[in-house]
């Protein structure tokens, strides 16, 4: 089995990897810190990767997409495209340069490297959000770019790609370490487990755990007026 | 993520938590920092409260696994349930496991933690071939028994207050199956089960012991012992996750009363010799199978008190009897004479004991401080993994040593426990 990842040092797409490994899969990573990407290689290989292969890039530059498409193996079987960063809107909401950035990041390069692998992946598993359900005040930009990437899965799928859209909700991993943590905060390993199980069972969407599918449905149907957070 | 302790007797209050998920190149020094792995030691040597926490439990690559010799090197966050998954399908075991496999590595180094085959493999620390120190200074120091060799011998014990360890490698060991051969015997004195304990030895590499503390120096038991069933060809059992408690039981379910029931029912159940092929998963880590066995004692939490003596152990079993303080599961073991390599090791030749209370009783505190009295006069020490009481005198009679550990002690280290005994 051959699962390419793209964002290989993402916490939640670590712990999906090391579940393939007992089945004997082949990983090819790609991610942008080398130092980190080889402890993150080294690590599949002990836990018994047949084989792991690494490529340092930055995922959010599009010129390196094609570089990376070509190292990649020709027939795969799972691509996870994981990376992405969760900026801190506030602190970006009159900077239009740095707000198309963040978009770029989280929506625009997952369309370029899906483009590039849809064709050669038996699955593609795209990581998106609850965020991306509802906009908020605290994360809109984000929330914009995983919508995006909901209604671009959307449009793949009726093409015939097989398509399973990951929707975590809140994960307690590097990403989330300035949040408060609550009762509905799930850890890595936890999603991980549950990542793994969507892409063997090939589903088409996924929330991570599942009661986000409740609780995203009841936000989603709250009038505008009431949505303040 | 509460970062508590696992008797919750004593409240968790961090000024801050610095999770790693990757070895960090070097340490804040704003602050006093303590290593916290996945939180089941008992007491307060796992809080850091008012200052830094470094959780570590997402710091745990492993960076080899060599199937053929058996030695993982991982980082110090790996849980020993992540080392059994990846080993034990390919043939091998932890050298030595305490009663939970959800621990780090990190931490059973620190606590230099022990399991029912101390007699013949002695302590965790003893298979630790090497690891690596991170100190707030900013060195990252690699220790073996040949290399840095005291530092390596504080750590091994150290209680997490010589640096982060940010890595380690285990000498595993080879088993032909995931099976035990597992067998109960009920006895009726102390003698009995020293008779049993010693018998043993030669013949099995795990053995432990149950029994009913309500009854004195001459308590009913029984007696665990197994084996690697070396023989056998069982075949690999996948573990189910554990299931957690739906919510916390209230405390009157533990009564003295029920605790008795609970304890002459468990004695009749196993009264007759039972030999039996199990998995590991059951032998070594029955409690696992509930994720939160701990909420068992209500909201008040509970305490352990484990010691270790040199000698004979009745007139402590005599003082919990007759306190009447019922003890829900109680636990006996003798220590072999295996040297650990760790300078503040609790292990040590002789007889020991251990016992949950539930926290509430006023007289539980002072029943404890006469067993540190009667178990120090015995030569004896009282293991800090578990405590979240004792006296500084206790703990300088338990560990005379502590003066030329503290040595070692990484300047911006330290911990809710050692600042309480120092």
């Amino acid at each position: 089995m051959n699962i390419a990842i793209l964002g290989a040092t993402s916490a939640i797409a670590q712990e999906t990897a090391r579940l393939f490994t007992a089945e004997g899969a082949s990983f090819f990573l790609v991610a942008r810190d080398a130092a980190k990407c080889a402890i993150v290689a080294a690590d599949l290989r002990a836990r018994g990767a047949v084989a792991v292969d690494t490529f340092i890039a930055d995922l959010g530059d599009f010129a390196t997409h094609i570089a990376i498409a070509n190292a990649a193996p020709q027939s795969l079987d799972v691509v996870l495209i994981a990376h992405g960063s969760l900026p801190d809107q506030r602190a970006i909401d009159d900077n239009p340069a740095a707000q198309v950035a963040a978009f770029e990041l989280n929506a625009t390069s997952f369309i370029s490297l899906a483009t590039h692998f849809a064709p050669r992946t038996k699955t593609l598993a795209i990581i998106g959000s609850v965020a991306g359900d509802r906009g908020r005040g605290t994360n809109y930009v984000y929330g914009a770019a995983k919508a995006a990437l909901h209604t671009y899965c959307e449009g793949l799928r009726s093409r015939g790609v097989n398509v399973v859209l990951i929707k975590p909700g809140w994960i307690d991993t590097p990403m989330t370490s300035h949040m408060r943590k609550n009762p509905l905060f799930a850890t890595a390993p936890t999603a991980g487990r549950l990542i793994h199980d969507a892409i063997v069972a090939n589903r088409a969407v996924v929330y991570v755990p599942w009661f986000w599918r409740w609780i995203s449905l009841i936000v989603r149907l709250l009038p505008a007026r009431f949505v303040r957070f | 993520m509460s970062y508590e302790s696992w008797g919750r007797a004593i409240p968790s209050t961090p000024a801050h938590v610095l999770p790693l998920s990757f070895p960090p190149l070097s340490l804040p020094n704003s602050d006093l920092l303590l290593p916290y792995g996945l939180g089941r030691s008992y007491g307060d040597v796992c809080l850091n409260n008012g200052h830094t926490l470094l959780d570590t439990a997402r710091m745990d690559h492993f960076r080899r696994f060599d199937a053929e010799t058996g030695v993982i090197e991982c980082e110090a966050g790996t849980s020993l349930d992540a080392i059994l998954r990846a080993s034990v399908p390919r043939g091998w075991f932890l050298p030595v496991t305490p009663g939970t496999k959800f621990v780090t590595v990190g931490g059973c180094i620190a606590n230099d933690v022990h399991g029912k085959n101390h007699h013949r493999a002695g302590t965790f620390g003893r298979h630790v071939r090497s690891f690596e120190l991170l100190r707030s200074d900013g060195s990252l120091v690699r220790c073996s028994p040949t290399e840095n060799s005291e530092l390596f011998a504080a750590t091994i014990g150290g209680l997490g207050l010589t640096g982060l360890i940010v890595s380690a490698e285990i000498a595993l060991r080879k088993i032909e199956s995931p099976m035990i051969t597992a067998e109960r015997i009920p006895f009726r004195t102390l003698a009995e089960f020293d008779e049993l304990s010693r018998a043993s030895d030669a013949t099995h590499d795990y053995s432990v012991a149950w029994f009913d503390s309500a009854s004195g120096r001459d308590p009913r038991g029984i007696f665990f012992r197994g084996n690697h069933d070396d023989e056998g060809s069982g075949r690999l059992v996948r573990s189910r996750s554990p299931r957690s408690l739906p919510v916390r039981l209230f405390s009157p379910f533990l009564t003295p009363l029920t605790v008795r029931l609970f304890n002459q029912a468990y004695f009749l159940a196993n009264t007759h010799p039972h030999p039996q092929t199990i998995a590991f998963d059951p032998f070594f880590y029955p409690l696992d199978a509930v994720a939160n066995w701990n909420a068992i004692y209500g909201s008040k939490g509970f305490l352990q008190y484990q010691f270790v003596m040199p000698g004979s152990v009745a007139e402590v079993l005599d003082r919990v009897a007759k306190s009447q303080l019922a003890s829900f599961l109680t636990v006996i073991k003798r220590f072999g004479p295996l040297r650990s390599p760790g300078m503040m090791s609790f292990p040590r030749e002789g007889t020991t004991v251990c016992f949950d209370f539930a926290e509430g009783s006023p007289r539980l505190r002072p029943l404890l401080d006469e067993l540190d009295r009667v178990v120090l006069d015995g030569g004896g020490a009282v293991y800090p993994a578990k405590d979240s009481r004792m006296l500084p005198e206790t703990f300088r009679r338990s560990f005379p040593q502590f003066e030329s550990f503290a040595k070692f002690v990484d300047p911006r280290f330290s911990s809710t426990f050692w600042r309480r005994v120092t």
